[in-house]
């Protein structure tokens, strides 16, 4: 059943190591997702460095991505949002210059990948 | 120059310090504040955090969102837990015992700094231990749902000053952090807010630099208690500049600099509608509230453009 | 072989921090304190130790800088008393949740109010329950070499959990005794270096320290701490041991004067043994069986040793230098639950004495036994040493 330590097995003085929550995904918190239109992404970081949660991956990209306009995009480039830990706050959505990001209700994005 | 790439690649990359997986709310604009602070540093940090929102959602046993060494003790006393990891790191450093060069940063929110931390502040910044205090300021204690702290502005209602048919809320104006902590003398003290990512950046770039003790106030609007929609946090930030309400402005060896200056200030109102917590202030009855709060912000920015102007040391 | 010098128990105890040569000391002054920490700001200024030394603006950011640098991996150390205690009690009670092993002088005054600067056991019974190691000493040679002791004992691999070391404000910290000061280097090599396990500088072992813990842990964080305390009898007696080939001298959970025979015992911490053990021989020369025990380590408190050593004592009065307001005395309460066990349990009474500071004299100590000997013991209702009725 539980999977939890028993007192003797706790580090002592209950240190941890770095960065274990990434285990715990709060993506389930979400009410609304952020749909991205990577067609329409000018790859300015704005929403990366708001996120709360992290949950936008970049990559330094040499050969770079297309995003609005048809244009090549390089250097850091965003990918699809990491739905484990995406809160769906919709920050990125608000803030967003080139609208490339819309909030819609989860139960749709479901039904959607369901009808896939 | 750094660019939002720059410090998107640094907080979102494998270096990251601090990662996801953390509890704050959605649209809960600490954890923009803390990554863009923690970038600004080119040496490792140790993070000294005080009780508040940051600390009880980010360090959850067995779960941690810290990628770099990190402490939590008490509430009032983030600075004072910063002087001793500071001394023993310039002990442990004589002694040959550590070698690498590291960055100190203390966090609390404004409850954990304007009130039950203020002492401690005050004095690890008058013994000048080399560490920088980053004050996340929602306006109240907004980890335990909204009570009356000294950085709550006027006429904002709070679970502890609400406003009611005997009471408009809080009827102080709040502390003024930046100019506090200049008064210790120290070299750099900055105020930021977090929508403002390059400024807030630079400003804890120049905070870690500084010969000495550093304190960074950044304003960081709470989706939950301020009751707004959470997509709107970055919005009430900029809003919050817009109006003078919170200007951005730093201290750097006593001289004050304004960052940023609105081309056309906006009235209060547009920063204040839409909060819950200041949503009796539009009652009629309340109007002249909203008057007096305006004549406060425009009084208060007069001030600091002269202080600008003169460029007589705080 | 030691050197003898003639020098007060704060004295005494900023000796053993100048050979302790900690990494970090912080502290803020109080009275009785204050002169370990004027001592040991002397050693700085003249580059006798290389300590960083922290004079903060509160006894409350002193434990909190004091355990920032315990957390970072330094050793550090501070000193206080009293209200200065009773300040830092919030972090006092945070120490040993983390498991950092810090080593603080206590210099034992009255709690307020009223306000009194001297001499009781206030400040430190209201913190016995938190989880630190307490030590006591009688006199200032004892202070001096429970510093060191404590520090093994704190930083041992089995225990990491701080320990303060107990003297009685003025009548110990003030007064000027001989004290045999042994070498600098035996006591380093004692003492040795902190280890940098769990060091928040050990930057190639980040780590988190302090995260919250939820219902789900809380009682196993708190089962392994008592493990720990658990395990100090036996590193205390280890390190003492090894502590011995230095001094020459014993370090008992507890002392036992002319017990063996003993018709009666007083039980009595720090300073007022000394006094006793005067009553003690002032007694046995009228032809009186008496003798005195005096709790050295009361945390851990060693209840089974203790148990054995007043088995078969007939009576058994505890003086307590403080009150447990409408609860039986802390010392009482601890002698009381020690003889529970014994099937022919000894008579007890339980003595107020020596509460801000008031002197308590061998005379005094005389009459006690003599009460404790004609048996005219009321074990529900303490008794006031001096007490002007």
């Amino acid at each position: 059943m539980s999977s939890k330590k028993s007192w003797h097995e706790l580090e002592v003085g209950v240190v941890l190591p770095p960065a274990t929550s990434v285990g715990y995904k709060t993506g389930g918190w979400r009410v609304f997702r952020p749909v991205w239109d990577a067609s329409q992404c000018i790859h300015c970081m704005i929403c990366v460095n708001y996120c709360p949660d992290m949950a936008i991956p970049i990559e330094k990209s040499e050969q770079g991505a297309v995003g609005k306009g048809g244009r090549v995009y390089k250097g850091a480039v965003r990918k699809e949002t990491n739905f484990d830990y995406c809160k769906g706050c919709g920050i990125c959505a608000t803030e967003c210059p080139s609208k490339c990001l819309t909030m819609i209700r989860e139960e749709e994005a479901e039904q959607a990948s369901c009808k896939l | 120059m750094p660019t939002l790439q720059d410090i998107a690649l640094k907080t979102d990359g494998v270096d990251a310090r601090l990662v996801s997986g953390h509890r704050m709310c959605a649209g809960c604009g600490i954890p923009a504040v803390v990554k863009t602070v923690l970038a600004a540093s080119d040496k490792p940090v140790i993070v000294l955090n005080a009780t508040g929102c940051l600390e009880v959602t980010s360090a959850v046993y067995p779960f941690t969102a810290w990628n770099t060494p990190w402490m939590h003790l008490t509430f009032e006393n983030a600075a004072a837990v910063a002087a001793g990891v500071e001394s023993a790191y310039k002990a442990l450093k004589r002694r040959g015992r550590v070698e690498e060069d590291i960055n100190i940063l203390a966090v609390g929110g404004d409850g954990g700094t304007y009130d039950i931390g203020f002492q401690a502040l005050s004095g690890a910044l008058e013994r000048r231990h080399k560490f920088m205090y980053l004050a996340y300021d929602n306006e109240g204690y907004m980890n335990t749902g909204n009570q009356r702290s000294g950085a709550t502005p006027f006429g904002a209602s709070t679970t502890t000053v609400p406003a009611g048919t005997a009471s408009f809320g809080k009827a102080q104006w709040r502390k003024n952090l930046v100019e506090i902590a200049a008064a210790h003398r120290i070299p750099y003290v900055g105020q930021a807010a977090v929508h403002n990512t390059l400024d807030l950046y630079k400003k804890a770039e120049k905070g870690f630099k500084a010969d000495g003790p550093a304190v960074l106030a950044v304003l960081q609007p709470c989706t939950t208690n301020w009751a707004y929609d959470p997509a709107l946090t970055m919005q009430y930030s900029k809003l919050a500049v817009e109006t003078n309400f919170w200007p951005l402005y730093e201290v750097e060896n006593g001289v004050v600099h304004i960052n940023v200056k609105p081309a056309k200030r906006r009235p209060v109102e547009d920063f204040l509608k839409g909060q819950s917590r200041f949503k009796h202030l539009f009652k009629t009855e309340n109007q002249h509230l909203i008057a007096e709060m305006q004549q406060m912000i425009d009084d208060e920015w007069t001030r600091l453009v002269k202080l600008e102007e003169t460029g007589v040391q705080l | 072989m030691g050197v003898m010098k003639a020098i007060t128990g704060a004295e005494a105890a900023a000796e053993a921090m100048r050979q302790i040569n900690p990494d970090v000391v912080v502290a803020y002054p109080i009275t009785p304190q204050t002169p370990i920490v004027e001592q040991f700001a002397k050693f700085v200024a003249n580059g006798v130790v290389d300590t960083e030394m922290v004079p903060v603006e509160s006894e409350h950011s002193a434990m909190s800088a004091t355990v920032g640098a315990e957390a970072a991996g330094a050793r550090a150390m501070s000193a206080t008393s009293s209200q200065g205690l009773a300040l830092m009690w919030e972090i006092v009670a945070a120490t040993p949740g983390l498991r950092l092993p810090v080593v603080m002088s206590l210099v034992n005054r009255t709690l307020s109010a009223p306000l009194n600067i001297h001499c009781d056991h206030s400040d430190v019974m209201g913190v016995t329950t938190l989880g630190w190691i307490q030590i006591f000493s009688e006199n200032a040679q004892e202070v001096y070499e429970n510093l060191p002791l404590a520090v093994r004992v704190a930083e041992d691999p089995r225990i990491q959990l701080p320990a303060m070391v107990n003297q009685d404000g003025f009548i110990t910290s003030h007064a000027v005794e001989p004290v045999e000061i042994f070498e600098d280097d035996a006591i380093r090599r004692y003492v040795g270096v902190r280890s940098m396990e769990r060091a928040l500088l050990d930057l190639n072992h980040v780590e988190t320290i302090g995260a919250m813990v939820l219902p789900d842990y809380l009682l196993e964080v708190k089962r392994a701490q008592e493990e720990a305390m658990s395990h100090v009898f036996e590193v205390y007696t280890e390190a003492g041991r090894e502590l011995t080939a230095i001094t020459g001298h014993a370090y008992p959970f507890f002392e036992t004067y002319k017990t063996e025979d003993a018709e009666a015992v007083i039980v009595v911490l720090n300073s007022a043994a000394g006094t006793a053990k005067v009553a003690v021989d002032a007694m046995r020369a009228k032809g009186k069986k008496v003798g005195v025990l005096k709790p050295i380590l009361f945390r851990p408190f060693p209840y089974a040793a203790v148990r054995e050593a007043l088995r078969k004592v007939p009576v058994v009065g505890v003086l307590d230098r403080s009150m447990d307001f409408g609860a039986y005395a802390p010392v009482y309460s601890e002698i009381r639950n020690v003889l529970y066990d014994v099937d022919q349990r000894p008579a007890t009474q339980s003595y107020i004495y020596g509460l801000g500071g008031r002197d308590i004299m061998s005379t005094e100590l005389e009459s006690v036994f003599d009460e404790l000997l004609g048996g005219t013991v009321d074990p529900e209702h303490q008794r006031y040493v001096g007490l002007r009725e």
